[in-house]
């Protein structure tokens, strides 16, 4: 049972709510973990989320609003069902992150946080994700794919596009 | 996936269990996994911290901090509960190496996070993965999650009457948060802007209690420690750089990895031996030494040894281990405003000669860049990057600073020259690009 009772969650993330709560010295600590949980589940930190993730910690909305703008991976709009993220930081930057950047650009048909028309793909220029070693990288949801070419992008948006991608959340 | 290197310099400590299914925690026990922390329980607080100091080990994070020192600083006796902070909130460019520590050996972490809480007395610790890592968040939950199982964690730990809890989460993206006072401040549920120190986190931390906060490969390295002994460990590196360190070598090189070698091992050997010399035959024409805030470095400067000291002498620093290596084809100046673009777009906003510092290197760079830059760019770039340094409550202030500065002294006549409009290098960004992300 809920500590709320008109959750706007699935019954599994409530729950997972209610536990995530109490494990932490202080209630508030769950917030960004929470943030990012819910977005995962709706899309995006709505004005629903926010109520709610304020009610079930205690604080008020402001707090969580004041929190979410701090964080670059927190949105407040939809994103595509798969999220792109290219990483532009130095060693990508070295081995060809711009031009997987331009790549992924010009195949999708948009640009910097924008997203397609039948909302399959968001793209993102992204700071470092930390595969460095492994440059050029992107992330697709929290799924990693690194040592790219702009063919492999190629396959792995026909990948995704098919359904066959890790849908990683 | 990252794909693993290795190379026959190496020394394996603590990539030791890569790539052999240590994530499993079976398989972490039979390759002597949970064997330190029972002798820890058994030899207590004092013992460990001994072996920590006497294996030399300073913090893999960047500022090298001796670990065992920072250890002994936490009140023995306190009001308030006791912390241990693991910090995995790897964000600088260049630096890749905690990521295969999650990866291959994420017990190794766990273990590590309860000698350190044995070590200092305290019952909970904290794993805080940058939010980029989820899937690694996924593998260390797991493995938290399997110990728990078998009785590692929780109450009455291998049926000794101690009790130990670790709570795993990630942050949401800021690069600011892997500093350790605005990690606590996002782990408290709050932005991740840096504390004023003093106090010091060993005094007043998490919660307002003492707390230790290490990177997350300082702390994989103390179960191995304690296997193999304090002096051991400390004979493997340099005079007062203990042990080995994941270097994560990037950019324009052959075999671009992370590859684990001595403290002290020369940065030439890492660069042409290890990682097989700059990639297609080219020049080398600079280097990143330690992740993107160290101060640059001349081909003619890398005949230097790997460790906190040499790196410090020779100008620059050991950093956080992320090597990046740049062939002749670079053009500097735009190296070193993708640099500042990300310093711009990191800084938390907190102090002023951060937030606007960087903003306006940021602009001014972008304006040489562009074509428009006039002479006086170059002396007010060096100007504004040294009135940041030491003026900010955290180091990414100096953070930004330091390789702007070394950019400028450094390559001084290629900024002029593109200013008087002889471009050398090829250019990777358009000016487009660069503003319209960051």
């Amino acid at each position: 049972m809920s500590e709320i009772a008109n959750t706007i969650f699935s019954p599994e993330l409530a729950a997972r709510f209610d536990k995530l709560v109490t494990i932490y010295p202080l209630r508030r600590s769950a917030l960004v973990p929470m943030l990012l949980y819910a977005q995962d589940e709706v899309g995006y930190i709505s004005d629903e989320v926010i109520a709610e993730i304020a009610e079930r910690i205690g604080i008020l909305e402001l707090d969580v609003r004041n929190v979410l703008s701090y964080y670059s991976m927190l949105r407040t709009k939809p994103a595509g069902k798969y999220n792109v993220q290219v990483c532009t930081n130095i060693s990508c930057m070295l081995r060809g992150g711009y031009e997987i950047l331009d790549h992924c650009k010009h195949k999708l048909g948009i640009g910097h946080k924008e997203t397609t028309q039948d909302g399959v793909f968001s793209l993102e220029e992204v700071e470092c994700i930390g595969a460095c070693s492994w440059a050029p990288a992107i992330q697709i949801n929290y799924d990693f794919h690194d040592n790219l070419t702009t063919d492999k992008v190629d396959v792995l948006f026909q990948i995704y596009r098919d359904g066959q991608g890790k849908d990683v959340k | 996936m990252p794909t693993l290197v290795s190379h026959p310099d190496e020394v394996k400590i603590v990539s030791r269990r890569f790539g052999l299914g240590a994530t499993d925690i079976d398989k972490y026990v039979e390759l002597d996994g949970y064997k330190a922390v029972q002798e820890a329980i058994a030899k207590g607080p004092e013992w460990i911290i001994n072996e920590m100091k006497a294996s030399g080990l300073r913090g893999r994070g960047g500022a090298g901090f001796p670990t065992g020192m920072k250890w002994s600083f936490v009140p023995k006796q306190s009001e308030k509960p006791k912390y241990v902070l693991v910090n995995g909130d790897e964000s600088e460019p260049g630096t890749c190496k905690d990521h295969v520590i999650f990866l291959h050996d994420p017990h190794a972490v766990i273990e590590g996070t309860m000698i350190a809480g044995l070590a200092i007395g305290s019952k909970l610790g904290f794993i805080y993965l940058r939010g980029e890592y989820r899937y690694l968040l996924k593998i260390v939950e797991k493995a938290v999650a399997d110990a728990y199982a078998k009785g590692f964690l929780g109450k009455n730990i291998f049926g000794t009457g101690v009790d130990f809890d670790i709570i795993t989460q990630t942050g949401a993206g800021a690069y600011e948060v892997g500093e350790e006072s605005a990690l606590m401040e996002s782990l408290e549920g709050k932005r991740g802007v840096p504390r004023i120190k003093p106090p010091f986190p060993a005094v007043v931390g998490l919660y307002g209690g003492p707390t230790v906060i290490n990177n997350a490969e300082t702390i994989a390295n103390a179960p191995h420690i304690l296997l193999m002994g304090g002096e051991a460990y400390a004979k493997l590196g340099s005079e007062r750089n203990g042990g080995t360190r994941l270097f994560g070598i990037s950019g324009h090189v052959e075999r671009p990895g992370v590859y684990e070698l001595p403290m002290g091992y020369s940065l030439r050997k890492a660069i042409y031996d290890v990682a097989g010399g700059i990639k297609d035959g080219k020049k080398l024409k600079a280097v990143v030494p330690g992740g993107s805030s160290c101060p640059v470095m001349l081909p003619e400067e890398i005949d230097v040894g790997l460790d906190f000291d040499q790196m410090g002498k020779a100008g620059t620093m050991l950093g956080s281990g992320g090597i990046v290596v740049l062939d002749e084809t670079v053009s500097i100046v735009e190296f070193a405003l993708r640099t500042i673009a990300f310093y711009q777009h990191e800084s938390c906003g907190w102090c002023i000669p951060c937030r606007e510092g960087t903003d306006w290197i940021k602009k001014t760079l972008t304006r040489v860049y562009n074509g428009g830059g006039n002479k006086k760019d170059v002396d007010n770039v060096q100007y504004l990057a040294e009135n940041m340094l030491g003026r900010t409550f955290c180091p990414l202030g100096d953070a930004a600073a330091m390789p702007t500065i070394a950019f400028v002294k450094k390559f001084r006549k290629e900024f002029e020259d593109y200013i008087a409009g002889n471009k050398a290098g090829t250019p990777i960004i358009t000016v487009e690009q660069l503003v319209g992300a960051h």
